[in-house]
C-alpha cells in the first residue's frame, strides 16, 4: 500500500514532465516533412532578426542620411548601405530589419484576437445550434459578403489608422471565416460519446465547449492558423501599401513598398527588398502549414 | 489463363504474409494452408488481429501498399495467383473471384443508380450489351429476394435500407457467376432479423450458383449456420480446422475451447455457469512468443514443451476422415470436458426495492416542415413517435434488458432517463422522484451521479485530448464523492484496480489504449460516482468475443459488489439471456413484451420475440431452432401503423384487426405482459423456438467420452 501512496505522489509531476516531453516530441515530428522544415527555418530566421534588431541593424531606421544611395554604397560617416536608401535617405536594410518587428508583433496579435472571437462564436453556433447558430451565421455571412479590402478601408477610414485599429479591423474581417471553421468542427464533435458523457454529468455548456470540444479541434485550427498568419501579413502589407497602415515613421514593409512604387522603374531596389521580405515570410508560414497538414494526415 | 476445372477452386499452401512498415517487417499470417473444393463453404474465425482479412485480401493480391506475400502459393483452379500481373488480376477480380465487404453502404457508389452499378459488372467482364446486362441484373435481384427489382434498379443506394443494400452487393458479386466468393463479415453492420435473412440467403447461394465461399467472421454461431468447414485463427496462424460437426462438438485446441467459453450459449448463466474470459492479451505481431503463440494465455501450458520450436498441425482422427487438425502438442493429454467451459458458480444477487418506475412514458420529436405545400395542407408539424407509452419497473440489484433493433426507440429512452431529453408525457420516477420532465441541468448532483451511463462505442467514449485519470477524476469531483485532491486520486486508482487495469494508466491518453481497455475505463467512469442505476448501451457489441466476455464479467462483478441496477440495452439476445433478470422487448417505440428472462424466452411469445429468438445465431450444433424469417420492411417512424406496429412484418398476423386496432396488453403470468391480438391460449400452444438438449443427451456424453468420431 505504501508503494501505491508514493506512486501517486509522483503522478502530478510525472504528468507535467510528460506534457513537456510530448510538446518537444511534436516539434521533432516536424522533421518528417522537409517542406515544413523549410517553412519553420524561414520563420525562425525572421524571428531571430526581429529579436536582435537593435544589435544587427546598421543604422537608425528613421534617420535621414543619404537619399537615393544604391545598394552597396558607402556612407561618408562609416558603414555601408547594403540595400541602398530610400527617397528620404533612410537605410533600407535597417528599415527591413526593424520592420520585421512590426510585422511579427502585429500579425500574430491580430491573428490571435481573430481566433479568440472566431472560436467563441463558432463554438456557440455549433454547440447550441438553433437560433444562436442562425443569428451568428447570418452575421458572419453579412461580414463575409463584403470584399475584404473594401471592409478594411471602411473600418480604418472610420476609426482611424493605428496599430490597435489594425488589429481590430483584422479581427473583424477574419473572425467570421474562423467562426465557420470552428462551427463545422464543433457540429461534428458534439455528437461524440464523450460529449454526451459530459452532458449527462451535468457539466455547464461552456465547460463542455472549451474543455471537451475545443482541444479536439486543434489539429485543423493549427494548420489554418499558420495559413491565416500569412494572410494577415499580406493584409498588413496591403494596408500599409494603401496608406492605411501604421502611421509613419514606423518602418512597415507595406508602407515601404507604397513609398517607393512610383520610383520603381528607376530605382527598383527600393521596392524589391520589402517585397522579398514579405514574400519570404508569407512563404515560410505557408510551407509550415503545408508541413503540419502533411504530418497530421500521416497519422 | 487456363483454368483447370478438376483442380480445387482454391488451394493455398504454406502462405506467409507480412506487412513492411517503418518499424520493420511484421508477419501477419504464418504457415497458412487451405483447400476449397467446388461448392464448399469455408469459415475463417478469429478475433481482431488474427489475420483473417489479410488472407482474403491476399487471395486477390490486394494487400495495399505495404503488404506482401512473403512466400507460399495460392492456386485458383490450378492457376498460380501470386505471379499474375495486374492486367490478369483485374480480369479475375469481380468475375471469377468476388468479394463482399462489411459495410454495404461503403461498397456502393452513392452517386450512381443501382442499375448502373450492377450492369457495369457483366458489361466489363463479358462485354454483353446493356439490355442483356439489365435483364440479368433484374433476374439476380429477384434471386436475392429483393421485391420489385425494377424499382430497386432505378433507386440510389441511400434510398435502400441496410439489408437491401447488402443484398444488392451480393447480387453484384454474383452477376458474373464467380467460382469463388469471399465474404468479410457481411452481416456485422446489420440488425439481427435482417442478418438472419442475409445469412440464410448466403447459405443457399453456394448450392444454387455452384460457387464456393470463404466466409470470414468472428461469430461462431453464424459460421455454424453457413459453413461446411471452419478454420480457427489465432495471431496469424490456423490453430484448429475441421468440419462443422467435428470442430463444434469436439473442439480440441485450448483457444477454440476458450472461445466457446466466452460465448453466452444457451447453457451459460451468469450465476450458475458464468462465462470464462480468456486471460491475458493478444501478443503484438512483432512480439510473438517462442513455440506456441497461444502459450502465455493457455491453462495447459507446459514450460519446456510448448515454448519451443515450430508447432505443426496434427490430425485428430486416426482415420483422417473429418480432416480435423489441431496445432497443439498436448491435445491428447488435455481433458477438455465442458465443465471447464464455465467459471465457478456464484450466488444470485437478491433483488431489492423498486428504484426506477416508468409509467406510460411518451416521447415525440417534432419535425417542422416549412415548405409552403405543407403549410397549406396544415401538416407543417410532424411527429416522430420515438417512444410510445412505455411502462416497466426496475429493482435494486436487478439487470433489466431492453431489447430491440435499430429504430425501436431504446436510445431515445436512454436519453430521456439521462435527462438529455425530456418526456412529452408520462412519468419516470427515480427512487420516487419524478425525472421525466427534468432535463439534466436541473437535476441535483446526487440525482445525476446516481444514474450514469456506459456508452456503446468504446472509441469515442473517452476524450482523446485528456488523460484517463483526469477524466475519471473529473467525475469524482463533480459528484462530490471526494473533496481533496489526494482522496480523489486515490479513488481513481481504486477504480482502476476494480476494472483490472494497471495503475499507470492514470497518465495515459485514450489513444494508447485498446478498445476493451477503453470500455473498462468507460465503466470505471460510470461507477465513479457510486450510481444506483447504470444504463449500459450495447457496451460490448463493438468488442471482440473474448474481450466482450471479460468486460461483461467485469460489469457483473461490479454490479454484484455495489448492488447496482443495470439497464442493459442490446439487440443480442444471447447476451440478454445470459445476464438479464427481466427483459423488455421494444419495436418501433412500443413495448411488445416484458417479463422475467425465463418467461420471455419460453412460450407464450409475442410474435416479434419469436422472430428475434429464431434470428440469433447459436454456436452449438446440438441446439435446434425453429426458423422464422421476417418479410417486409420496418415502417417509417413518421407514419407508424395505426394498429400494431409489427403488423407489416408479422408472420402470425390474424387479419385486419392487426392493422387497425392497438393490440391489448395481455397478462400472461405474474408480471409477464404481451401486447398482441392473438389469444393467450393460442400463444401458449406455440412450441419453443430454441431447444437445448439435456446434458445427458449430448453427443459427446452419449458416445461415452470418445474423443474421436470413428
Amino acid at each position: 500500500m505504501a508503494d501505491a501512496v508514493t506512486a501517486t505522489a509522483d503522478l502530478p509531476s510525472q504528468s507535467m514532465a510528460a506534457s513537456l516531453m510530448r510538446m518537444l516530441k511534436s516539434f521533432a515530428l516536424l522533421r518528417e516533412s522537409w517542406v515544413g522544415m523549410i517553412g519553420a527555418a524561414i520563420i525562425i530566421f525572421w524571428v531571430l532578426i526581429a529579436l536582435f534588431a537593435p544589435l544587427i541593424s546598421p543604422f537608425d531606421p528613421n534617420a535621414h542620411l543619404k537619399p537615393f544611395a544604391h545598394p552597396g554604397a558607402e556612407y561618408a560617416q562609416g558603414g555601408t548601405f547594403w540595400l541602398g536608401t530610400d527617397k528620404t535617405g533612410r537605410d533600407i536594410l535597417s528599415r527591413i530589419i526593424w520592420g520585421s518587428r512590426t510585422v511579427l508583433f502585429y500579425a500574430p496579435l491580430a491573428t490571435f484576437t481573430a481566433y479568440f472571437v472566431g472560436i467563441i462564436m463558432g463554438l456557440a453556433a455549433g454547440y447550441y445550434r438553433g437560433w444562436v447558430d442562425d443569428v451568428l451565421s447570418r452575421l458572419a455571412d453579412i461580414i463575409l459578403s463584403f470584399p475584404v479590402l473594401v471592409l478594411y478601408v471602411i473600418i480604418i477610414a472610420t476609426i482611424g489608422a493605428s496599430g490597435t485599429n489594425i488589429v481590430i479591423a483584422i479581427t473583424f474581417a477574419s473572425g467570421p471565416g474562423i467562426m465557420r471553421i470552428v462551427r463545422g468542427l464543433t457540429l461534428d464533435l458534439r455528437n461524440r460519446d464523450y460529449v454526451a458523457a459530459a452532458e449527462t454529468r451535468g457539466e455547464s455548456a461552456w465547460r463542455i465547449m472549451i474543455i471537451e470540444i475545443l482541444p479536439n479541434a486543434r489539429g485543423p485550427l493549427i494548420v489554418d492558423g499558420c495559413l491565416r498568419l500569412g494572410y494577415v501579413i499580406i493584409t498588413i502589407g496591403v494596408l500599409g501599401f494603401l496608406g492605411l497602415g501604421l502611421p509613419p515613421p514606423d518602418p512597415d514593409w507595406g508602407g515601404m513598398i507604397n513609398e517607393s512604387r512610383q520610383l520603381a522603374m528607376v530605382f527598383p531596389y527600393m521596392v524589391l527588398s520589402p517585397v522579398l521580405a514579405i514574400s519570404s515570410l508569407i512563404l515560410g508560414f505557408n510551407l509550415l502549414a503545408d508541413g503540419l497538414r502533411e504530418i497530421s494526415l500521416r497519422d | 489463363m487456363q483454368f483447370d476445372d478438376n483442380a480445387p477452386v482454391l488451394e493455398i499452401k504454406d502462405l506467409n504474409l507480412s506487412y513492411y512498415t517503418r518499424a520493420g517487417e511484421i508477419p501477419a499470417v504464418i504457415d497458412f494452408s487451405l483447400t476449397v473444393t467446388c461448392g464448399e463453404s469455408i469459415g475463417l474465425v478469429g478475433e481482431s488481429g488474427c489475420g483473417k482479412s489479410t488472407v482474403a485480401m491476399a487471395i486477390m493480391n490486394y494487400m495495399g501498399g505495404n503488404g506482401a506475400i512473403k512466400s507460399g502459393s495460392i492456386k485458383f483452379k490450378g492457376v498460380e495467383l501470386t505471379t499474375l500481373n495486374p492486367v490478369e488480376l483485374r480480369a479475375l477480380r469481380g468475375s471469377a473471384i468476388s468479394m463482399i465487404y462489411q459495410e454495404p453502404f461503403a461498397a456502393l457508389n452513392p452517386s450512381l443508380t443501382i442499375g448502373n452499378q450492377l450492369t457495369e459488372v457483366p458489361m466489363t467482364h463479358e462485354g454483353i450489351s446493356r439490355e442483356d446486362a439489365t435483364e440479368r441484373a433484374a433476374q439476380l435481384l429477384g434471386d436475392v429476394c429483393l421485391p420489385d427489382p425494377e424499382r430497386v434498379m432505378a433507386a440510389y443506394p441511400h434510398q435502400l435500407s441496410g439489408g437491401q443494400q447488402q443484398r444488392v452487393v451480393i447480387a453484384m458479386a454474383l452477376l458474373s457467376r464467380p467460382s469463388l466468393l469471399l465474404l468479410d463479415e457481411p452481416t456485422t453492420a446489420l440488425d439481427v432479423t435482417v442478418e438472419a435473412g442475409i445469412t440464410k440467403l448466403i447459405g443457399e447461394i453456394s448450392k444454387k450458383y455452384g460457387c464456393s465461399q470463404v466466409y470470414i467472421s468472428h461469430n461462431l454461431g453464424l459460421i455454424l449456420e453457413v459453413c461446411d468447414r471452419v478454420f480457427v485463427m489465432y495471431s496469424g496462424e490456423v490453430v484448429e480446422e475441421g468440419t462443422i460437426n467435428s470442430l463444434f462438438t469436439w473442439p480440441k485446441h485450448p483457444y477454440t475451447h476458450g472461445l466457446f467459453g466466452c460465448i453466452p450459449l444457451p447453457t451459460a448463466d451468469k450465476n450458475a455457469a458464468p462465462l470464462r474470459p480468456i486471460r491475458g492479451q493478444l501478443p503484438l505481431p512483432h512480439e510473438r512468443p517462442n513455440g506456441c503463440n497461444y502459450g502465455p494465455r493457455c491453462d495447459h501450458f507446459k514450460e519446456g514443451r510448448c515454448d519451443r520450436g515450430v508447432i505443426g498441425m496434427d490430425y485428430v482422427s486416426a482415420t483422417r476422415t473429418t480432416d480435423h487438425r489441431v496445432r497443439c502438442l498436448r491435445w491428447q493429454e488435455i481433458n477438455t470436458e465442458p465443465d471447464v467451459l464455465h467459471s465457478e458458480a456464484k450466488e444470485p444477487l437478491p433483488i431489492g426495492d423498486t428504484v426506477l418506475e416508468v409509467e406510460d412514458m411518451q416521447k415525440y420529436y417534432e419535425i417542422h416542415d416549412r415548405s409552403i405545400a405543407a403549410i397549406i395542407r396544415g401538416e407543417s408539424v410532424k411527429y416522430v413517435k420515438a417512444n410510445e407509452s412505455l411502462t416497466f419497473r426496475a429493482h435494486e440489484g436487478e439487470t433489466v434488458a431492453i431489447v430491440g433493433e435499430s429504430g425501436c426507440g431504446k436510445s431515445t429512452f436512454a436519453k430521456v432517463l439521462m435527462g438529455l431529453e425530456t418526456a412529452t408525457q408520462g412519468h419516470v420516477r427515480q427512487k420516487g422522484k419524478e425525472i421525466a420532465d427534468v432535463p439534466v441541468n436541473k437535476r441535483t448532483p446526487q440525482q445525476i451521479g446516481s444514474l450514469q451511463m456506459v456508452f456503446q462505442n468504446p472509441f469515442d467514449t473517452l476524450n482523446p485530448s485528456h488523460t484517463v485519470g483526469a477524466q475519471i477524476a473529473r467525475v469524482i469531483k463533480k459528484f462530490g464523492v471526494e473533496g481533496n485532491k489526494a482522496k480523489i486520486r486515490q479513488r481513481v486508482l481504486d477504480l482502476l484496480d476494480i476494472v483490472k487495469l494497471p495503475r499507470d494508466f492514470y497518465i495515459r491518453r485514450p489513444r494508447q489504449l485498446s478498445g476493451g481497455q477503453k470500455q473498462r475505463i468507460g465503466i470505471a467512469r460510470a461507477f465513479a460516482g457510486n450510481p444506483s442505476i447504470v444504463i449500459a448501451d450495447e457496451p460490448v457489441s463493438a468488442l471482440d468475443v473474448s474481450v466482450a466476455a471479460a468486460v461483461t464479467e467485469l460489469l457483473m462483478e461490479i454490479q454484484r459488489e455495489h448492488r447496482t441496477t443495470l439497464l442493459f440495452i442490446s439487440h443480442d439476445l444471447s447476451v440478454v439471456r445470459y445476464l438479464a433478470d427481466r427483459v423488455v422487448v421494444m419495436y418501433l417505440g412500443q413495448i411488445m413484451e416484458r417479463g422475467t428472462t425465463e418467461q420471455v424466452f419460453a412460450p407464450p411469445y409475442h410474435p416479434y420475440t419469436e422472430a428475434l429468438l429464431s434470428a440469433v445465431p447459436i454456436a452449438d450444433p446440438e441446439v435446434t431452432k425453429r426458423e422464422i424469417v421476417l418479410e417486409g420492411n420496418l415502417p417509417s417512424v413518421l407514419n407508424p401503423p395505426r394498429g400494431c406496429p409489427f403488423s407489416t412484418r408479422c408472420h402470425r398476423k390474424i387479419g385486419k384487426i392487426c392493422d387497425d386496432e392497438r393490440p391489448p396488453v395481455q397478462l400472461a403470468a405474474d408480471d409477464h405482459y404481451i401486447a398482441c391480438h392473438i389469444a393467450l391460449d393460442e400463444l401458449r400452444a406455440v412450441g419453443p423456438v430454441i431447444q437445448v438438449p439435456q446434458e445427458s443427451e449430448r453427443l459427446h456424453v452419449v458416445e461415452t467420452g470418445a474423443a474421436d468420431p470413428a
